[in-house]
């Protein structure tokens, strides 16, 4: 038996089902993402986990115990809210105390405590300021070290840094992946952004509607993705149609070898996938705009509009105008069948 | 003054304001002011002369510090008795399912529409004689075994001033209510926090401006009540307004009655800013 384990967890209010048919086993120091966009059920899967809402049926076991029928304030899980939630009226360092204080420890090994967790998070020397005194990004870190500091089964991370600038967002993610290797605390985070999800987890778990629509590590999510949803949600992709006919993929010009029936399929593709050729699905140039590290482009094709990414690596590229042709390795793309309707 | 704005639109825009304040407040004080330094006599009336001998009277014959004692004391359990049922009213209408919500603030609010005197006479029906309402409820559950006086004892103007004052206590710890995130609850339950320790440690210091500043407004107006005290209280228990008021126009004594006036007004402000500069200083770190 896992670590934790999420089991048949339904969750609905009046006749709105928020959550169905969660499954879920996570391992002792692992680090799982529950991503999807808003409404996906989420953030309810993480308040149960929490004990501040109560599933309509399922089990959650958490090593061996069960956590549906314990108050929050039994389970001892470390939360890091969206809004952080600290405590106004206290410090820095007696926020991060709170829950030592509930646990009776004594007042020298408390402060011990207080300090290392303060420190870990890089606030050292803030001991005494009060919430409203420190910026989004040291509250954020406060907020860390008041979850961990309890030396918590699992830390579980509410959209944490959605609150953050982009550089300190990703200035964060660092710290707290490196945290969490560290001190190998299981960690549950809770994201609708798919770039934050994949950097800092082992699985994610993507979903929609009140449902997973996979479980997977980053990579095979990316290049495997098990729905047209999560191929769109986790990064973009370009859906063409395309025919096979005995045993060649036909999509617009482009032709290649696959094996499969005869009959219309789906044609998924990553942007970063594709390239332009001397021969393939041929377009023209709509627009391209540039990123730095690469160019992104909008190629016009009989099948549609087509994103493209290319590495800013010197290499001439075709500008707004040209006419390409586009093609890719037959084994970057995805096939479906039942995918059609989706576009 | 920011730069770029013209000194004369300036004043003139704010030459009407400026003149109706002068006019309604500054003037009609001033005037109160002079007032208690003239004498009165039974058979001269008011003379327009200038003497202490009121303020020396009202500092010291015990007569008017037992007054004024008795109204700080009043004003005080009123403000208590308001906090003690206000935050918790106030409380339980911010958790309250929203449906239900909007009911039970009108019936808190409501009785802000009525008049202080209908409300008044309200808790005199209530409290009336030994056969009152009030009386006979508590005997018939079976608190109290003889009936207790209500009607013109402090008990009653406390019990009637701190219902009259509810609302705007209810009204300042909803404001600080409003302002709580929701979430700060779950996290000292998540930490391990009962739900007293929650009350105890997380809101009731986050509200605490709410109703400090509360009881600030409510001391204020019960202190310088009048028509709750007069009714309630009546001739035999007077306080530093009906005092006042007494000597206005019962005993035609204007100089005495502007001198117990003025440092009625002069207490009130002293007690306001004093605990007003406290509440800054004690939260200024906190609450912004």
């Amino acid at each position: 038996m896992s670590f934790l384990e999420l089991s048949d967890l339904r969750k609905t209010y009046g006749n709105v089902v928020a959550l169905e048919n969660f499954n879920l086993s996570v391992e002792k120091g692992e680090f799982i993402s529950l991503l999807g966009p808003s409404g996906c059920g989420k953030t309810t899967t993480l308040q149960m986990i929490a004990g501040f809402t109560e599933p309509t049926s399922g089990r959650i076991v958490l090593g061996g115990r069960d956590l549906v029928s314990m108050p929050p304030a039994k389970r001892g899980l470390g939360i890091v809210f969206q809004s952080y939630a600290l405590f106004p009226h206290l410090t820095a360092a007696e926020n991060v105390a709170f829950g030592l204080e509930m646990r009776g420890i004594d007042r020298a090994s408390r402060e011990e405590r207080v300090r290392e967790a303060l420190a870990m998070v890089g606030l050292k020397g803030y001991e005494d300021r009060y919430p409203r005194r420190m910026s989004g990004g040291q509250q954020q870190r406060v907020a860390v070290a008041r979850a961990l500091v309890i030396r918590p089964e699992i830390l579980l991370l509410d959209e944490p840094l959605s609150n953050l600038d982009a550089k300190m967002r990703e200035e964060m993610q660092s710290e707290l992946l490196s945290i969490q290797r560290r001190l190998g605390t299981t960690t549950i985070l809770v994201t609708h952004d798919q770039q934050e999800a994949m950097a800092l987890s082992n699985r994610v778990v993507v979903m929609s509607k009140g449902r997973i629509e996979q479980i997977a590590t980053p990579v095979e999510a990316y290049n495997n993705p098990a729905s047209s949803f999560v191929a769109s949600f986790l990064g973009k992709t370009n859906t063409l149609s395309g025919e096979i006919r005995g045993g060649t993929l036909v999509v617009g010009e482009f032709r290649a070898a696959v094996s499969g029936a005869d009959g219309p399929v789906a044609v998924t593709l990553r942007p970063e996938k594709m390239r332009f050729d001397s021969t393939g699905l041929r377009g023209t140039v709509t627009a391209r705009v540039f990123q730095g590290n690469c160019w992104s482009y909008q190629v016009q094709t009989a099948q549609g509009e087509v994103l493209v990414l290319r590495q800013n690596d010197g290499q001439p590229l075709p500008v707004e105008g040209d006419a390409v042709f586009l093609s890719w390795s037959p084994a970057d793309m995805g096939l479906r069948r039942e995918g059609l309707s989706h576009g | 003054m920011a730069e770029g704005r013209n000194p004369v639109a300036v004043a003139s825009l704010l030459l009407p304001a400026t003149l109706l304040f002068i006019a309604v407040l500054v003037i009609p004080l001033i005037m109160t002011v002079l007032l208690s330094f003239y004498s009165w006599g039974q058979y001269t009336g008011i003379v327009e002369d200038f003497t202490a001998e009121n303020w020396i009277e009202v500092f010291t014959d015990p007569y008017f510090g037992e007054i004024f004692l008795r109204t700080l004391r009043i004003s005080f359990l009123a403000t208590l008795l308001a906090a003690l049922f206000g935050a918790p009213e106030a409380y339980i209408l911010k958790r309250m399912n929203p449906r239900w919500r909007g009911l039970f603030m009108l019936v808190i609010l409501g009785p802000l529409l009525m008049s202080v005197v209908a409300r008044t006479l309200g808790w005199a029906l209530l409290f009336g004689g030994n056969n009152g309402v009030a009386n006979q409820f508590l005997m018939g559950i079976g608190l109290i075994d003889a009936p207790l006086p209500f009607m013109f004892t402090e008990t009653g103007v406390v019990i009637a001033l701190a219902h009259v004052m509810m609302p705007f206590m209810v009204l300042s710890v909803w404001a600080s209510l409003q302002r709580l995130d929701p979430q700060v609850e779950n996290a000292a339950r998540s930490l391990g926090a009962s739900q007293f320790t929650v009350v105890r440690r997380v809101l009731l210091p986050q509200i605490m401006p709410g109703i400090l500043s509360g009881s600030i407004i409510v001391f204020a107006l019960s202190a310088s009540a009048f028509a709750t005290p007069a009714i309630i209280g009546g001739r035999r228990l007077k306080v530093a307004s009906t005092l006042a008021y007494d000597e206005f126009l019962n005993t035609l004594d204007w100089p005495l009655g502007a001198a117990v006036a003025v440092l009625l007004l002069i207490g009130i402000v002293l007690i306001i800013v004093a605990s007003n500069a406290l509440v800054e200083r004690r939260y200024a770190e906190v609450f912004r």
